[in-house]
């Protein structure tokens, strides 16, 4: 349900970005957002949609890059890939798992006129 | 939406903030631009370190040959409104020596039963400050009124979560004091408040064992976020086939370091563990801290 708050912030970024650098339209929101940051993609991208209705992302097409979890494994002493907070690691089937990355929730890049 | 301060949702709603902030701040919600003056509680965040390059042209090669367009990178944190927020609420806490708890769990686990026998347990030797919030009514925050501590309300209205601006407006009605403790009673949601900083020292997860031991891997950003879990209603353990240990497995397998602690706001049974903990955090917090440990009111408990 907070994709909407999510979206909202969004939106000032982009509209505090239109101020500074001067720009009218955003043709394209590129965000990063890692697979353990709670984000349903889907409904990220509905609140997208109404949220930016009536504002200079309101054409805007939204492109989402998933950023895939990773962990470190301290029997393995390596990195390894995870899907979830309680996942196993998939070498060892250890849970002594350092989440190091994959809670990413960031707007990457903008392509504005 | 107030691009100020992002406050213009609309539906939120803070007791005595009431469209009115009572001092140099007044605005309506559905005017896009207003000015709002706080002492700790800055809304001008536009020179966050925003590390921005000006792309000339297309940089990338998914807008070929659009002359006009350009690329421009943001690396900006969705969040990061949320986190300024979260960051000045610190700052004041911080500063003030208020240990801040920020009280997370789904709905009927008992986290209001629970504030309540804290309170009156703990009243005389600290003191302390609480922030409720729900969807709708006062219920909560009367409750606790009627403890003797203060407290106030915030309705997010169709909001599922508190953020760290709504908790920076409560403070400024509420006033929390120096060297004081403050709860705040998040909406009960395993979801969407894990991920808000409101600027508190510590998530304290609350599960109670009528819930289902697995609560946590269902659940798991909440558990990843929270230092420690109360697990709650013990005294009706005899009841239920709750296994307390694999519980308790669960939750360290989505965060190994999270502590567990055995309750029953009811009976009082293990509350004395949560008391115990909640003195340690915050002396660890006021280690060197003498202009608030000279007049606080549990010294007595500093010496044990």
């Amino acid at each position: 349900m907070h994709e909407m708050s999510l979206c909202e912030g969004i939106l000032q970024v982009i509209e505090a970005e239109a101020q500074k650098q001067k720009f009218t339209e955003v043709k394209q929101v590129v965000l990063d957002i890692g697979v353990l940051s709670g984000v349903e993609i889907s409904a990220l991208e509905f609140a997208f949609e109404v949220v930016m209705r009536g504002s200079v992302a309101e054409n805007a097409i939204l492109k989402i890059n998933q950023i895939e979890a990773q962990a470190w494994c301290m029997p393995c002493s390596e990195t390894v890939t995870i899907k979830q907070r309680f996942d196993a690691c998939p070498n060892c089937e250890s849970y002594q798992l350092q989440v190091s990355s994959g809670d990413e929730m960031k707007i990457k890049e903008l392509e504005v006129d | 939406m107030c691009t100020t301060c992002g406050c213009g949702t609309g539906e939120v709603q803070i007791e005595g903030h009431d469209h009115h902030h009572g001092h140099a701040h007044s605005h309506t919600h559905d005017d896009s631009d207003h000015e709002h003056s706080h002492d700790h509680h800055h809304h001008e965040h536009s020179e966050q370190s925003q590390d921005i390059h000006y792309g000339t042209g297309p940089a990338h090669a998914h807008a070929p040959g659009l002359s006009q367009s350009r690329m421009v990178e943001i690396e900006q944190n969705i969040l990061g409104k949320n986190d300024e927020y979260a960051k000045e609420n610190r700052r004041y806490f911080t500063d003030n020596g208020i240990l801040t708890l920020n009280l997370v769990s789904s709905p009927g686990s008992g986290k209001t039963t629970l504030l309540t026998r804290t309170i009156n347990d703990l009243k005389q030797d600290l003191l302390l400050s609480v922030i409720e919030g729900d969807q709708q009514t006062t219920h909560d925050a009367e409750r606790i009124r009627e403890t003797g501590v203060s407290a106030i309300q915030i309705n997010t209205g169709k909001g599922c979560h508190l953020d760290a601006h709504m908790v920076g407006h409560a403070m400024e009605n509420l006033k929390p004091e120096k060297g004081s403790v403050l709860f705040v009673e998040n909406v009960g949601n395993l979801v969407c408040p894990a991920a808000f900083d409101l600027g508190e020292a510590h998530k304290v997860a609350i599960l109670s064992v009528t819930e289902g031991e697995d609560k946590a891997l269902k659940y798991p950003d909440m558990f990843f976020a929270a230092d420690i879990m109360l697990l709650n209603k013990i005294d009706l353990l005899p009841y239920l086939e709750f296994n307390v240990e694999k519980c308790i497995e669960y939750a360290r397998r989505v965060n190994p370091d999270i502590q567990v602690l055995q309750v029953s706001a009811t009976t009082g049974e293990g509350m004395d563990t949560w008391y115990q903990w909640l003195q340690a955090s915050r002396q660890m917090r006021l280690i060197g801290r003498a202009d608030i440990l000279s007049t606080d009111k549990s010294q007595k408990l500093v010496s044990v």
